[in-house]
């Protein structure tokens, strides 16, 4: 091409790096918050209970965000997590203090398996009758909610109702950090390796990618989006025995609004909401990000009820930014194709 | 050549009187192709003709209903994709489909990933990936994401991809539509290396050239059938083209003399960075200007930028003297313009909507009385329009994607003639319709301009360009670098102007 | 100009429709939508008690007139192939500016005018974000749906201001004479007819189903899709926003929790109503249906004394199955569909 492609003046090197890698920006802002609000109460951070609650209250999230994570990246959206993780906490929680006699490790994989057929129901829906998950998801989100709320009715799950042992797991710590946050780890750990070194793992990109080259290509698309929604519901149900060990009541509104923080979570750590990118480190770095402004805006007392309106920035922000991103590297990509094909 | 058929081997593809229905509709009623290795064979017939039915038969995207099918001597069955794969048949579709997000590697081994003991083989598929384009000649960078690459090193990716899977088949549907010069060049340089090592190729295009320079096995379809198979020595065009429409065409160029009038369209230093600079000419009443050069020159841009769908950055473009304002397709319209857009199903047509509301989309405005609209307000501009340029349809409310391309592009056109242009683009008329058709809308435009129609025409197939052109504008990398009157123009004279720097513009 | 003269006259002539008048009306989705709402009014009145009765009508409407007017607006966007998440978030920050802005002293009129506005304000935010940024609409939305959420619960915290003149809020909720309708169904009435008149016969409503088909067919056919769909996002927060006004004074009640999972209701009456999530297709007399039929179903099912929560199974369940039922029968008709594009192809 005779004509030279202008030099951009615009944001320094290092800044556009950061700006590149998500997960070493989310951590920037993640020391800022922190450095910002322990100054102001040091307690936040250093104190037995301040340290613990850090790490424990987003375990939680993690979980659900991560599985919420992959179900973006096959480009369809899980907004049934929310109710899926209310019905799972009341069913462990149900299960815990109706029939004692039945070992926790029973209870906990019964809930799992619970939330991997719900999951396994929105899946199926999704992948054999193509209908948007954005409608499937919507109407699981209210059926799950109903059902959950016809079956607690006022039987609330209180803490003396639960084994003072699965109590215990929800506070307690290893050295020190909570067994809770050490579970949500080690998921990450596994999903961020199989997102990664698996061909499965990469078949998610590519249906999320082009979801019509994928089918040309033979991947066998049904079975990716089912399992992705299997993923998810699993990973909720199992935030769900999570959530009852961490907190020891359940009532029939848990999990309302957990599915906009999991997409929140997940679309700020960096999953484009089209699908086809994104990393589970960056999701799990979003939750833990989002989890931690909530505490630090209650820390420095600003009522909790902005949190929200924060979390909103957040989404906003991370999409324009992704926004930003993109046609900067289309942009280069093209003055760079021009400049090859000479 | 490798193998001249004959030898004792088996031939790779062996389909013999293959069918496929939908429904009653046969689309295909005896598919037959006889595939040797070593061979670059041409598969031709007009559009509907059943070449598509038989290439997603071979490669397992349908099922047949009917007939013989042997893969290297056996009898076979794809019932996906995947299964055709595995066998060793690739198809290279004219858009690739490729993972825009996945890497250029990645895209090559999708599916079929190596794995050492951590994980996935990250380093050896790199290594595999580079060496494999640099064989092909276009050294890519293995990590590059695929989306921003080129149409024509994105096809590199697909033969890339089909050469690691060591398919014996490679089914080629029309690979060089969207292709420059030097990159049809390139992929026929591919195409024959293939061929010597003893692959089988299908290779599927509209353009004569390219099959009878690069095949040596020819054969036609028409309506679903099979017609012939000659080798391509013992063939001509005027042959081929009379078996594809079962009739002889006659001239495919039926230009008019028409009378050259008043300046239309004036384009002065029209200039968008990096894309095209200093555009200037102009089209006069009654003139088929034609926008020659090779595909990714600008041509299309520099059409776009003139009808304001794009932006440019400086210039100037005037109807009839007066100064049309950039980047508002409305106001261009009501200047007198009108754009068919070269991509029918994406830019031209709203393809689930019928024929009525397509033909009075632009014009919707100008039929509307105090904003408000009606089916009964359209109907008569749908009627009229829709009969002057005798769209096949039963009714007006068909959804255009029931229609042929041909009719398709008569909808298109109708569309924008029930806006009474002073100035008609046309963005390769005659892309992806058959050869029947084809002449038909060449006839109309030629009319169009001996009615006092300004038209400028883009045109990637040089015979369109030189049979309909009163003038030729040549474009190379965003520059007009020479006009060419319909006397001087010839092959040569354009091809010269679209591959050599300016400074021989006359 | 001289292109008209173009072979004298047409050489063909052709039908209007492919089908006759009563196929196409049997055929569509909103007769099938209407019948079911006929059934299942018939059952309701026939097997659950003091469904009949007139008040039933007058809650209904008052109940779900937020619902009923925000799914007007939703319609035009969906079509246009985007969607508005934010929709009860805006009722909800309207409403508390406008609770605030009372006790400020302001006038009514004043307050509702600001409320409005500032409803306007926020649609125009996610106009831009969607058409200038060119961000996709559904991440927009559930963003601004959690930021204007939080907005209106941050501005007024736990509190509630419920001191809005009584007469109003008595008119508000009187029925019309001796009918069972109450007032709110005139304005519902009126902007129901506006918004059909303006999907269906204007200009501008060809050019919002022709973007939801093809929005780069559109901007080359001259429709300005980027403002088409800037204009229907002010739109829909300017009628969420009034929503707001109405609903707090109906209920003297401006709380941040105000219209909170509303979007939720809206989008499902909507596609429930037949209009594609993929755009270009749907009418806003079918997702009036489609809310008719939600509100109905709600009602009998509380009447017939199940639980007001465990309604939302049935909400998520009738959802689920209008879509799966849509796409079977889509099916049963793709195949013929196919075949006959396949006879246009072949017959060439």
């Amino acid at each position: 091409m005779s004509t030279q492609t202008p030099t951009r003046r615009g944001a320094p090197e290092w800044l556009k790096a950061i700006a590149k890698s998500r997960e070493l920006s989310i951590v920037i802002v993640l020391v800022v918050i922190l450095a910002f609000t322990t100054s102001a109460h040091p307690t936040f951070l250093f104190s037995p209970d301040g340290w613990r609650e850090f790490l424990r209250t987003p375990s939680v999230l993690i979980l659900i965000a991560v599985g919420e994570g992959i179900v973006i990246i096959t480009r369809n959206i899980d907004l049934s997590v929310g109710s899926t993780l209310g019905l799972t906490a009341y069913f462990a929680g149900y299960l815990l203090s109706t029939y004692p006699a039945i070992p926790i490790i029973i209870v906990v994989l019964l809930t799992v398996f619970l939330g991997a057929i719900m999951g396994m129901i929105n899946g199926l829906l999704v992948a054999f009758f193509k209908v948007p998950s954005l409608i499937i998801t919507l109407g699981t989100l209210y059926a799950y909610r109903g059902i959950d709320v016809l079956w607690v009715g006022s039987n609330n799950i209180v803490p003396s109702q639960l084994p003072q042992s699965f109590e215990n797991f929800g506070v307690d710590q290893l050295g020190s950090i909570p067994y809770v946050m050490i579970v949500a780890v080690v998921v990450v750990l596994i999903t961020a390796w199989f997102m990664r070194n698996r061909r499965t793992g990469r078949e998610f990109y590519a249906v999320g990618s082009d979801p019509d080259a994928a089918i040309l290509y033979g991947l066998p698309t049904r079975k990716l989006v089912l399992t992705t929604f299997v993923i998810s519901g699993t990973l909720t149900g199992l935030a769900g025995v999570i959530y009852l060990a961490a907190y020891a009541s359940v009532d029939s509104q848990v999990g309302s609004g957990y599915e906009l923080q999991a997409v929140a979570a997940a679309v700020v750590g960096g999953v484009a909401i089209l699908g086809g990118s994104g990393t589970i480190w960056g999701v799990a770095l979003g939750a833990l990000l989002l989890q931690t402004i909530s505490s630090a805006l209650n820390a420095v007392g600003i009522p909790s009820l902005w949190q929200q309106a924060v979390t909103g920035v957040f989404i906003v922000g991370a999409i324009a930014l992704d926004r930003a991103l993109f046609l900067n590297s289309l942009r280069k990509s093209r003055s760079r194709s021009v400049g090859s094909s000479k | 050549m490798a193998n001249e058929p004959g030898t004792a081997s088996p031939p790779l593809l062996e389909l013999t009187n293959v069918t496929k229905n939908f429904g009653a509709v046969a689309a295909l009623s005896s598919g037959t192709l006889r595939l040797e290795g070593g061979s670059i064979h041409a598969l031709v017939g007009e559009n509907g003709a059943g070449k598509s039915t038989l290439v997603k038969i071979i490669g397992g995207l349908q099922t047949r209903d009917g007939g013989e099918f042997l893969f290297k001597g056996a009898s076979v069955d794809f019932h996906s994709t995947a299964a055709a794969k595995e066998a060793g048949i690739a198809v290279v579709y004219q858009e690739p489909t490729l993972f825009p997000d996945l890497s250029v590697t990645e895209n090559i081994f999708i599916g079929r990933q190596y794995y050492n003991r951590i994980g996935l083989d990250r380093a050896r598929m790199r290594r595999e990936a580079r060496a494999l384009t640099e064989r092909l000649g276009v050294p890519l960078d293995p990590d590059r994401l695929v989306r921003g690459l080129s149409i024509a090193d994105q096809q590199i990716v697909e033969i890339a991809k089909s050469i690691s899977l060591n398919a014996a088949v490679l089914i080629m549907d029309e690979p060089t539509a969207a292709l420059s010069g030097v990159e049809v060049e390139r992929l026929m340089g591919i195409a024959r290396s293939l061929r010597d090592e003893g692959k089988g190729i299908v290779f599927i295009s509209h353009r004569f050239d390219e099959v009878f320079s690069l095949c040596d096995t020819i054969t036609v379809m028409r309506d679903g059938a099979y017609i012939s198979t000659d080798s391509i020595r013992d063939v001509t065009e005027d042959e081929i083209i009379r078996k594809m429409v079962g009739r002889s065409v006659g001239n495919l160029f039926p230009k008019q003399e028409a009378k050259i009038g008043e300046v239309v369209l004036e384009v002065a230093d029209l200039t968008t960075a990096g894309i095209f600079e200093g555009i200037s000419f102009t089209v006069r009443a009654g003139e088929i200007a034609c926008l020659a050069g090779l595909v990714g020159a600008g041509r299309s841009e520099i059409a776009r930028a003139i009808f304001g769908v794009d932006r440019y950055d400086s210039g100037r473009v005037t109807i009839n003297g007066t100064r049309v304002p950039r980047h508002r397709p409305t106001a261009a319209e009501k200047f007198g313009m009108a754009l068919v857009p070269e991509d029918r199903r994406n830019q031209g047509l709203v393809m689930n909507a019928g024929v009525q509301r397509n033909i009075t989309l632009a014009i919707r405005n100008s039929l509307s009385k105090f904003g408000f609209l009606t089916s009964g307000m359209e109907e008569a501009a749908a009627k009229n329009w829709a009969g002057r340029l005798q769209v096949k349809t039963r009714a007006l409310d068909t959804d255009v994607v029931m229609l042929s391309g041909g009719n398709q592009q008569k909808v298109v056109l109708a569309k924008w003639l029930a806006t009474k242009p002073k100035l008609l683009i046309i963005d390769e008329p005659t892309r992806g319709i058959d050869v029947g058709t084809k002449a038909e809308v060449h006839r109309l435009i030629s009319e169009l301009a001996a009615d006092g129609l300004a038209v400028l025409m883009i045109s990637s197939e040089l015979p369109e360009v030189l049979g309909m052109a009163d003038r030729v504008l040549v474009i190379r990398e965003g520059r007009l670098t020479a006009q060419i009157d319909r006397a001087e123009a010839t092959a040569e004279s354009v091809m010269f102007a679209a591959t050599h720097a300016a400074g021989v513009t006359a | 100009m001289t292109a008209t003269e173009l072979k004298g006259t047409p050489v063909r002539d052709y039908l209007l429709h492919d089908k006759p008048f009563w196929r196409r009306i049997l055929q569509s989705r909103e007769a099938g939508l209407i019948g079911a709402l006929v059934v299942v009014v018939v059952l309701s009145i026939s097997f659950v008690p003091n469904f009949g009765q007139p008040i039933t009508l007058t809650y209904l409407v008052q109940t779900n007139f937020p619902i009923f007017v925000m799914l007007l607006p939703m319609t035009l966007i969906v079509v246009a192939g985007e969607i508005d998440l934010s929709v009860g978030s805006v009722l909800g920050v309207s409403s508390v500016v406008f609770g605030l802005l009372y006790d400020a002293k302001f006038s009514l009129v004043l307050a509702a005018i600001i409320a409005v506005l500032i409803g306007a304000g926020i649609g125009a935010f996610n106009g831009f974000l969607v058409t200038v940024v060119g961000l996709p609409s559904l991440a927009v939305t559930i963003g601004t749906l959690a930021l204007f959420r939080g907005v209106a619960v941050g501005l007024l915290g736990t509190t509630a201001i419920t001191d809005f003149p009584v007469d109003i809020t008595t008119n508000l909720q009187n029925t019309i004479g001796a009918s069972p309708f109450p007032i709110l169904t005139i304005p519902f009435v009126i902007l129901t007819i506006i918004f059909i008149v303006i999907l269906q016969f204007t200009s501008f409503g060809r050019g919002i189903y022709a973007i939801g088909l093809g929005h780069e067919t559109a901007h080359f056919s001259g429709v300005t899709v980027q403002r088409t769909k800037f204009v229907l996002y002010v739109i829909s927060g300017l009628v969420a926003a009034a929503v707001g006004v109405v609903f707090t004074l109906e209920y003297d009640n401006s709380i941040g929790s105000n219209g909170i999972g509303d979007e939720l209701l809206v989008v499902t009456a909507v596609v429930l109503g037949g209009v594609s999530t993929f755009g270009g297709r749907g009418t806003v007399l079918g997702a009036i249906v489609g809310g008719l039929l939600i509100a109905v179903l709600t009602s009998a099912l509380q009447l017939a004394g199940v639980g007001s929560n465990g309604i939302s199974v049935v909400t998520g369940s009738a959802l689920i199955l209008s879509v799966i039922g849509s796409r079977v029968l889509e099916g049963l008709t793709r195949g013929r569909r196919e075949k006959k594009i396949a006879a246009a192809i072949g017959g060439e």
